[in-house]
């Protein structure tokens, strides 16, 4: 079998700070350096995910020396964290953007679809739609033609044609979407979570042709899902991404069980988490694997960002094992604000008192909200309560029928 | 895999002159769809639909008329003053909808570029060739107008410079995308250049002679009409007018000098843009 696609010593750098301002003395700089045939005085290679080791030169690498090679008729799965550098290795294989260095080589067109519906204009029709659609995503006027009745039909919209797309729902609207992307005459197909839209039916329908396309027709698709079950049933291989780094390529089910076990245990350290391009958890740590009911929960947390990023909002958020929020801990202060506009990063230190949950499994999550990174950045941390022994015949009635906490209480008998 | 055994590469780095021609003429049937996608969404759901084609430029000339005809008194070259205005801004316009409208390329297009490839050059070129729509529209304005003032008995006549009217559009077209180009290249890091470029354009209608005749400026301003002679607008306004009006500067230098500028512009536009092109995504 022939490689479709080969990456060699891929990487990709993403320029921090406020860009934007400064750049022309920075780009005199760079273009001095060229000039002396010195190298780039902001990109150093030799500096490994610099966005959480503070350095001067304000790069983040987002994909480090990436190497891999995938067989034509493969379908793969890119799985990863938020931030593990998925969408960056998208972006440069649909040629959206360029590497910091390296190269891939491949063989045979390829059809990436990074968002559904890229460039539909709401004024026109379903049919003025799917040929520049299509054009947009390479297909010449007369492929469209040709295939045009099964784009219709696969999407089900026969008798909505003609009529602008504004009008569709939304579901009408993906299909068609997806149907002309889907019936591109690619020998690469490249999907984003695209199918996280739509309705359960149509998700199952997209799978379908996703898998016609890499099993019958012989394509290479290349998928990136946060669903495990999509990625199993779609993929015969995958490839686990963190921090811009390849974990472990490999059959899918080998891959995915990795990913899942290092999220599935207790964490109760982390280091080096990117929230997003300019702020990252240093450390984020509790004290205990498993805590009673009223143990003291210690926490260590430290955030640094890339300029000073005066924080209003920061909260921890407990989470169940159910996805319901049992609790915040809001830890603003005016302490907290003054100290973020002072230094660009945060070392703090606290504990949660009693921690008065029922026994199970808890997930902590941060809420942050700052100039440079606002939001909700959940299942960080992961840590159980056990059921705390208590010396009686008395047994406790079962987990499902007690709430969400435990209240301390006295009881008298008069 | 050896050398011959893959069809395309994405490297960090490609050459400064590999403009990718290829792929743009792979792409050609995406440029048309583009061009009816702007002409179609213009109007949908107007009332006068393509009435408004006409709109601005009959209003433009109305006023222009009467403030710098009327009121400020400029000369018009002894010609009509609508026939004369309305030369002038049916070919500036079209001129500085090209260079607008493409000094945004990227701005605009960011949510398309970010998420698909195709040759980028294509929506440059889209641009140009919708405004060509447009710009045909007014035509016919213009030459209605024209025909009107021809029969009505005013003293004017076309000369043979009107043969060289497809030249003067393509010199518009192609000085409207190379100086856009470059813009929009330099916009997507130096965002400042977004507001300069809006009320430059506006500025260098003065610079150019859309409301006076470039002799009334060698005449008053001997010192300073250098500004206007080598603005590259000037000779194409000049032999457009010349051409349908039979009054103006014609030389063959300037329009020589006009090509000349156009060309260095559209080579340097289009080598810029598709160095930017690459990466513009991480900065927008």
């Amino acid at each position: 079998m022939s490689v479709a696609i080969k990456v060699e010593n891929l990487s990709k750098a993403y320029q921090l700070g406020q860009i934007g301002t400064g750049t022309i003395s920075r780009d005199l700089e760079r273009w001095y350096a060229r000039i002396r045939g010195k190298e780039d005085p902001f990109l150093r290679i030799g500096e490994s995910n610099d966005q959480h080791s503070k350095s001067e030169s304000n790069v983040v690498w987002s994909l480090k020396d990436i190497n891999f090679e995938i067989q034509q008729g493969d379908a793969v799965g890119i799985i990863g964290r938020n931030g593990a550098g998925k969408s960056t290795l998208l972006k440069i294989l649909s040629k959206v953007t360029a590497p910091t260095t390296g190269r891939i080589t491949g063989k045979g067109r390829i059809a990436s679809l990074l968002e559904v519906g890229t460039g539909f204009h709401p004024e026109l029709s379903g049919k003025e739609n799917i040929f520049l659609n299509g054009a947009i995503l390479g297909m010449r006027k007369k492929e469209i033609q040709r295939k045009l009745d099964e784009i219709v039909d696969f999407a089900g919209i026969e008798r909505y044609l003609d009529t602008p797309v504004k009008r569709y729902s939304s579901g009408m609207y993906v299909r068609l979407a997806f149907a002309v992307a889907a019936h591109l005459e690619s020998e690469i197909l490249i999907v984003d979570e695209v199918l996280a839209v739509g309705d359960a039916e149509f998700q199952k329908k997209c799978l379908g042709k996703m898998g016609d396309v890499s099993k019958s027709e012989g394509r290479t698709v290349l998928f990136v899902s946060h669903n495990m079950e999509s990625i199993i049933s779609l993929c015969s291989s995958c490839i686990l991404l963190n921090n811009g780094e390849i974990i472990i390529q490999d059959k899918v089910d080998k891959v995915v069980s990795k990913y899942i076990s290092n999220s599935d245990g207790n964490i109760i350290n982390i280091e080096h988490l990117n929230l997003n391009a300019y702020v990252s958890l240093k450390q984020f740590e509790i004290n205990k694997n498993v805590f009673e009911s009223f143990d003291d929960l210690m926490f260590n947390l430290e955030i640094d960002s890339i300029n000073i990023n005066p924080m209003s909002g920061l909260s921890l958020l407990i989470y169940n094992s159910y996805e319901k929020r049992v609790a915040i801990i809001d830890l603003r202060s005016e302490l907290l604000e003054k100290s973020s506009k002072e230094k660009n990063f945060l070392k703090l230190n606290g504990y949660i008192k009693n921690i008065n949950l029922i026994p199970g499994s808890y997930t902590i999550g941060l809420f942050i909200n700052s100039d440079l990174c606002s939001g909700d950045f959940l299942n960080i941390l992961k840590f159980q309560i056990s059921e705390k022994f208590i010396d009686s015949k008395i047994i406790p009635y079962p987990i499902e029928v007690r709430g969400t906490v435990s209240f301390a209480h006295n009881l008298n008998i008069i | 895999m050896n050398d011959q055994d893959h069809d395309w590469t994405i490297e960090a780095k490609t050459s400064l002159l590999d403009l990718k021609f290829n792929e743009v003429w792979a792409y050609r049937d995406l440029l048309w769809l583009l061009v009816r996608r702007d002409f179609v969404s213009f109007y949908k759901q107007t009332i006068l639909g393509p009435l408004w084609f006409f709109i601005q430029p009959l209003f433009t000339t109305i006023i222009f008329t009467f403030i710098f005809g009327n009121l400020a008194g400029i000369s018009t070259d002894g010609l009509p003053k609508p026939l004369f205005y309305m030369a002038g801004i049916t070919a500036w316009n079209y001129f500085a909808d090209c260079l607008n409208k493409t000094s945004s390329v990227f701005k605009d297009n960011a949510g398309i570029f970010s998420k698909v490839y195709f040759p980028r050059l294509i929506m440059p070129l889209s641009i140009v060739v919708s405004n060509l729509v447009r710009f045909g529209v007014q035509m016919l304005l213009f030459l209605t107008l024209v025909a009107y003032y021809y029969f009505s008995g005013a003293n004017f006549h076309p000369s043979w410079a009107i043969l060289l009217f497809p030249m003067i559009v393509v010199l518009m077209a192609l000085l409207g995308l190379g100086a856009g180009m470059i813009i929009s290249a330099l916009t997507t890091k130096y965002r400042d250049l977004a507001f300069l470029i809006g009320f430059g354009v506006q500025l260098l209608m003065y610079a150019t002679t859309v409301i006076y005749p470039l002799s009334t400026a060698l005449e008053k301003y001997p010192k300073y009409s250098w500004i206007i002679e080598y603005n590259p607008m000037t000779p194409v306004i000049e032999t457009f007018r010349y051409g349908f009006l039979g009054e103006g500067s014609f030389s063959w230098g300037s329009l020589g000098y006009a090509t000349t500028v156009t060309a260095l512009l559209l080579v340097f536009g289009i080598v810029i843009f598709n160095k930017v092109e690459r990466n513009f995504v991480d900065t927008v």
